[in-house]
């Protein structure tokens, strides 16, 4: 065999080498040639020049090759699409092969093609596949059914390969049947309201069965579907249980966690008083502590979950706090998360071992993790009130080390200590006072003056120690100023005599030399208070405070229901809900809806309707909740096009649609109006796109909930993804649409702004920028001026960066302003632009730099677009 | 499902790619660099790294990142496992998980990953059924197959693929039939100064070596079950029969595999076998300090301790060390700072100690932090936990196989603080 050097590579040569190597009379020498392509490609070079000469390899009885081969058709195809059509003979051919392993490799290569031809000619071979007499054959063509769908989803529906699919769940091969529903899962998540996982007492019970003879991988599948099911009454639920267990002693911690999944969930409908729910809750905790001995990865993504665990069941885990305990050679994210636990686990039983543990962590080398340890001695001793005089002499010896991170932290928490336990260890005061001139973080340095303000009538020379904080009052955070304004208020207020200059320098410092606003107000107030009314400003000031609460970083409780649904997802890594992953997978906000199923849970699951999928209006109105909710969190600025018509009535059999197209917090959104001009009410609406620039496309299906009656007019907002199938368009940014109804499917075109598709990631590192504007050939480049703008250059960038065109610098020359600006693109092509800016001249020049010629004819429709818009 | 692969090496070069999906371009990785740069150590990078569109799900093993990319709602440690099995599988089929060999083994990688997931979701991943469908190189055989023509391609269905015992391939045929197994345990223990443990506990594994014809059903079983509470079993495992009668029935695969691992944990008492008394100081002038360091047996069971090696994080301010070593060799590396004392066999008669002077960068402070102690040793014929294998049967095959069980106990994340 001979070795092959993929370090060097020489391509003119090398490439005409294999061409003569590739259509060889001998066997062997072709399949040698084969593999140096694959060798080559795999590093990432580009071989598809080859194409012709390696699909002319296929036709061959030797299995090595043509996997080879397919191997190489997967990866070119998409460049290559009419060649590749040469190829699909021999998959059909293939498909109806003798041996079964070569029907599979055909029908499963036959989806990893991603071209609209090859697709048509796939369904044929599919159907059959889907029924093959061998189940290996049958578990590849159920996968085969999610590539296809992933490629052209309408297809797959018309050609009703997903019903063919619902009925392998019920298949004798338990292979099949995890395959099934792992396909299923897959198409499920980009059709939030299909009720593709109809799951009944039958389908639960053959999934059962074939979930105690499927591999690992095929049992994380069907565990993860299981847990979406919600069983009739608490006997199912035990029943679902008992057959679960077994699981939790698989050696693939997945499987672990997603039996740990579908129990955490089922164990809420059991009473608590039945023996089994004792029972189960002793064997959640062993293998929980077993994924705690395997690889850090996977013992972050463990810690992660448990974290949610031990807040919604502290019970399983309480005996366990030693498992918990950081060893010196962990990862730092294996530590912080532990650490994050022991403080939840933290009880008056066990506390001495865990305050014993954190002064130990408290001395270790890695600055995070010590400051994480300081801090939960503060929790611990909020959280436990037995251990609080403990925890503060801990704090105190710290303290005494002269660390300096570490006794700035010890006096943040120090601080929370005092407010949750008034007028009990103030006699520390002293101590904190001797380290104010080590503290340099603004959290700390406020933290202390809190601390004199508070207990200004014990210290005796509180004036001093905060005068000596005022003397660089206008380099402090905004944090410590206001701190500092409150605490000499209070200073004042207990000891008016000794203090009226300090208090004025600084109401007059606050109020008359800071454009921070806040502070100004705060220091307007304060001012007021003492002028009119000291009385008032006495019970305002020195009102008593509210007690902390013990602990404030809880996850709220309607969020932890959610979570612990989706135990072992990505969402229980991030702690947040599955909603909250917009980017990623078209329309994932709508996933199964499990905070439904959390509301569930503790109220009457009885009253919960079987099949989960069977609301769809409620998805459809979560959805628009939540892109509602992105809008208004996270003001992008971008500029809207009001609503222009796109489809006239007359044309439409009186349907009107108007719109515009909207970015919100990431989110691109199709704005649309439809007004019904007919005499008949209109149902049943769907919407498409053609195929255009950049890959548009829906995310979900138009929601259009009502039917609309004559006369009315209804507004939707329609998500969109960039997932869709991309040709280019003329113009580029042009869009063809269908909207379907009852009464027929009508088209329009219409042209987005291309701002439309400027990522909010796009700003450019200042180096990179640089070294790209320089690699730009001048051909790429095009100047154009803009007329009459009536901007400064700050405005003009602030504007921009409302539509995600960022600016990198800023120079001025000559009484220029030149801006140095980025834009990214969704499908990642970066568009660099330089804008020269005459001060009290309305025209702007501006200089783009593109990588090729489509982008610039792309740019210039976006600059006119922008600029006309102001 | 899993979308792509890439690999990268410890100096950030990408040097294999593979998408089961569309193309992802690989400027994705750049999150990854980013992360990797901030976490300074290879081994601290967070394992799962969030991108605008994409998530980073990564392992490092063998000097390598395995970075995949999803694209949907994963569960994380499906991902995780599938690039364990990965790693492992390079490891099974070129001797060694490396950049080298990976490089020169680019065709049957990608061969094997292409076998190992379908569209993202896993296809074939248990060895059996990937040697039977890929085979792995060996000199004889490449040179064989230069000669022959005969390639390294299965041209069979895979049997073991569909079967209700997918980890077993059939006609399996020895002419020596044995079947040995290995209780290795692993004590994880953190002792405080005083030499109190602070936690321990163990992780045991039974490593089998099953070289039997045909399909034989074996059944394990043990003279004191009872003290395994928390198991996790090799597929092949019948669970029921665990539940209900506490042996471990299975067929099993063919060749080495892992039978299953347990869990003791802390709250029952675990045999610590070792004590260590030390004592290191830093003066607070004259930038130097002191180390003394003693180790001596403590419940051996009567078994000799072997392979004890020590091994201090010192202080970045440390600059050399002048110790003397009653037995066994020491060595400070003042690069990476790792004072390692290399002892051997621990003789009970006379102690092993280690002390002298270290010396400090002058004029820098006292070290803040504390040095930790890790320690290495290794006891045979001995589970410390005490489990001990009752006996071995075989049904199913006439033949009569060759039966040994080992017992050896080796430290863990074994750790001592100062």
């Amino acid at each position: 065999l001979k070795v092959i050097n993929c370090c060097v590579w020489d391509p003119s040569g090398e490439i005409f080498e294999l061409k003569a190597e590739l259509n060889s009379d001998k066997k062997e020498k072709k399949k040698e040639a084969v593999k140096k392509v694959i060798a080559s490609m795999t590093v990432g070079k580009d071989v598809s020049a080859l194409f012709p000469d390696v699909v002319n390899c296929m036709q061959t009885d030797n299995l090595e090759l043509k996997k080879l081969v397919y191997l190489y058709l997967m990866n070119y195809a998409k460049s290559q699409p009419d060649m590749a059509i040469m190829a699909v003979n021999t998959f059909v051919k293939d498909c109806e092969d003798p041996n079964p392993l070569i029907r599979a490799l055909a029908v499963r290569t036959m989806g990893c093609i991603r071209v609209d031809k090859i697709t048509e000619y796939l369904c044929e071979p599919l159907r059959k596949c889907l029924k093959d007499e061998d189940p290996y054959v049958r578990k590849t063509a159920a996968v085969c059914v999610a590539k296809l769908h992933d490629i052209n989803a309408q297809l797959v529906e018309d050609q009703g390969f997903l019903d063919t699919l619902k009925d392998l769940i019920s298949d004798s091969n338990p292979m099949v049947v995890a395959n099934a529903v792992a396909a299923l899962s897959e198409i499920a998540e980009s059709h939030p309201n299909s009720n593709l996982l109809d799951l009944n007492p039958q389908t639960i019970n053959k999934l059962l069965t074939a979930l105690n003879e499927c591999t690992e991988w095929g049992q994380i599948f069907i565990l993860d579907c299981l847990a979406n099911y919600m069983p009739r009454d608490d006997r199912e639920s035990q029943s679902i249980c008992e057959r679960v267990t077994p699981r939790l002693s698989h050696a693939n911690s997945a499987v672990v966690l997603s039996a740990v999944k579908v129990l955490m969930k089922f164990m809420e409908m059991l009473p608590k008083d039945l023996d089994y729910y004792g029972t189960l809750l002793k064997k959640l905790a062993p293998p929980l502590v077993t994924l705690l001995s395997a690889e850090p990865e996977l013992q972050y993504v463990a810690l992660r979950n448990i974290n949610l665990i031990v807040q919604k069941r502290p019970e399983i885990l309480k005996h366990e706090m030693k498992v918990f305990f950081v060893k010196y050679n962990d990862p730092i994210y294996v530590k912080l998360e532990k650490l994050d636990i022991m403080i939840r686990l933290a009880s008056q039983a066990n506390i001495a071992q865990v305050l014993a543990e954190l002064k130990e962590y408290a001395t270790e080398v890695d600055v995070d993790f010590v400051r994480k340890a300081v801090r939960a001695i503060g929790r611990c001793a909020i959280k436990v009130e037995q251990s609080a005089e403990r925890c503060v002499s801990t704090l105190l010896d710290l303290i005494q080390t002269k660390v300096n991170y570490v006794v700035q932290e010890a006096i943040v928490v120090i601080k929370d200590i005092f407010r949750k336990y008034p007028n009990k260890y103030e006699s520390v005061i002293a101590t904190l006072c001797e380290n104010l001139d080590s503290l340099d973080e603004p959290e700390a340095r406020a933290a202390m003056i809190w601390i004199v303000g508070e207990y200004a009538e014990r210290i005796d020379n509180a004036d001093e120690l905060l005068e000596s904080f005022l003397e660089g009052f206008h380099d402090e955070s905004t944090q410590v100023q206001l701190q500092l304004l409150t605490a000499i208020v209070k200073l004042f207020l207990k000891k008016p005599t000794e203090t009226q200059e300090l208090v004025q320098q600084v109401l007059s410092l606050a109020t008359q030399d800071s454009d921070n606003p806040d502070l100004r107000d705060r220091g307007y107030i304060y001012w007021r208070l003492l002028s009119t009314d000291p009385v008032a400003a006495k019970e305002v000031v020195l009102a008593e405070k509210p007690l902390i609460s013990e602990e404030t970083d809880l996850i709220e409780p309607t969020l932890l229901e959610e979570l612990i649904c989706h135990i072992g997802t990505l969402a229980s890594v991030y702690h947040k809900p599955p909603s909250a992953f917009v980017e990623g997978s078209r329309g994932v906000q709508h996933k199964r809806l499990p905070a439904r199923m959390g509301a569930g849970l503790g109220a009457a699951p009885a009253a919960m309707p079987a099949s989960l999928g069977g609301a769809p209006a409620v998805g459809g109105g979560l959805g628009d909740l939540f892109d509602l909710g992105g809008g208004v969190g996270m003001p992008t600025g971008s500029y809207v096009a009001p609503k222009t018509a796109w489809l006239l009535a007359m044309k439409a059999k009186g349907l009107e649609i108007s719109g515009t197209f909207a970015r919100r917090g990431g989110i691109i959104q199709m704005d649309l109006s439809l007004t019904n001009k007919a005499m008949s009410v209109m149902t049943d609406f769907a919407i498409q796109f053609n195929r255009n620039s950049f890959g548009l496309a829906p995310a979900g299906p138009m929601q259009v909930l009502t039917p609309l009656s004559p006369n009315q007019t209804i507004d939707v907002s329609l998500p969109l993804s960039m997932s869709g199938p991309v040709m280019k368009m003329e113009p580029l940014n042009n869009l063809q649409v269908a909207v379907k109804n009852n009464i027929d499917v009508f088209y329009f075109s219409c042209q987005y702004p291309l701002s439309l598709l400027f990522v909010e990631d796009g700003k450019m590192d200042r180096q990179v920028f640089l070294a790209t504007w320089k690699d730009i050939p001048n051909d790429n480049e095009a100047q154009f001026q803009i007329k009459d703008i009536h901007l400064n250059s700050d405005v003009a960038s602030n504007k921009l960066q409302g539509s995600n065109i960022f600016t990198i610098a800023k120079r001025t020359v000559e009484g220029q302003d030149m801006l140095y600006q980025s834009v990214k693109l969704t499908n990642g092509i970066w568009v660099l632009a330089e804008m020269r800016i005459q001060t009290g001249n309305p025209n702007y020049t501006k200089t783009n730099g593109f990588r090729d010629c489509m982008q610039k004819q792309m740019y210039d429709s976006t600059s006119v677009v922008r600029f006309s818009s102001k | 499902m899993i979308h792509s692969l890439f690999l990268i090496n410890n100096a950030g070069d990408l040097f294999l790619e593979k998408h089961w999906k569309s193309v992802i371009s690989r400027s994705v990785c750049d999150y990854f660099f980013e992360a990797r740069e901030k976490a300074v150590e290879p081994d601290n990078v967070p394992p799962v790294i969030r991108t605008p569109h994409h998530y980073l799900i990564n392992i490092y093993r063998e000097k390598i990142f395995f970075v995949s990319v999803i694209q949907t709602e994963v569960p994380p440690l499906f991902v995780i496992e599938f690039l364990h099995r990965v790693a492992e599988t390079f490891q099974d089929y070129f001797g060694e998980c490396s950049e080298t060999t990976i490089k020169d083994n680019v065709v049957i990688v990608y061969e094997l990953l292409e076998e190992m997931l379908d569209n993202g979701f896993p296809l074939a991943t248990e060895s059996n059924i990937l040697k039977e469908l890929i085979r792995p190189p060996t000199i004889l055989r490449s040179m064989v197959n230069t000669i022959t023509g005969s390639s390294n391609v299965g041209e069979t269905l895979p049997t073991g693929q569909l079967s209700n015992i997918p980890w077993r391939r059939a006609g399996v045929k020895y002419t020596n039939n044995e079947a040995y197994f290995d209780v290795v345990e692993e004590i994880d223990a953190i002792l405080d100064k005083s030499g109190t443990t602070v936690f321990a506990e163990i992780q045991g594994v039974i490593d089998a070596c099953v070289k039997l014809s045909g399909m034989p059903d074996l059944t394990l079983s043990f003279m004191n079950p009872r003290l395994l509470d928390d198991v996790s079993f090799h597929p092949c495992v019948r669970y029921k029969r665990w539940e209900s009668e506490r042996v471990i029935s299975f067929i099993p695969p063919d060749g080495n595999f892992q039978l299953m691992s347990y869990h003791i944990s802390a709250q029952n008492l675990v045999a610590i076998p070792i004590y260590v008394k030390q004592n290191i100081s830093f003066f607070e002038t004259g930038s130097s300090g002191r180390l003394d360091i003693t180790v001596g047996p403590k419940q051996t069971m009567g078994k000799t301790v072997e392979c004890l090696v020590v091994t201090v994080h010192m202080p970045k301010v440390v600059l050399s060390a002048n110790l003397s070593a009653t037995q066994g060799t020491y060595n400070y590396d003042p690069v990476t700072k790792i004072l390692l004392w290399d002892i051997g066999k621990l003789n009970p008669q006379k102690l092993p100690n280690l002390k002298g002077s270290l010396s400090l960068q002058s004029g820098a402070p006292k070290p803040e932090e504390n040095p930790s102690l890790n320690i290495d040793l290794k006891i045979q014929q001995l589970a410390i936990s005490g489990l001990k294998v009752n006996r071995l049967d075989m049904y199913g095959e006439k033949y009569k196989p060759f039966k040994g069980v080992k017992y050896v106990t080796k430290a863990g994340k074994f750790q001592v603080r100062t």
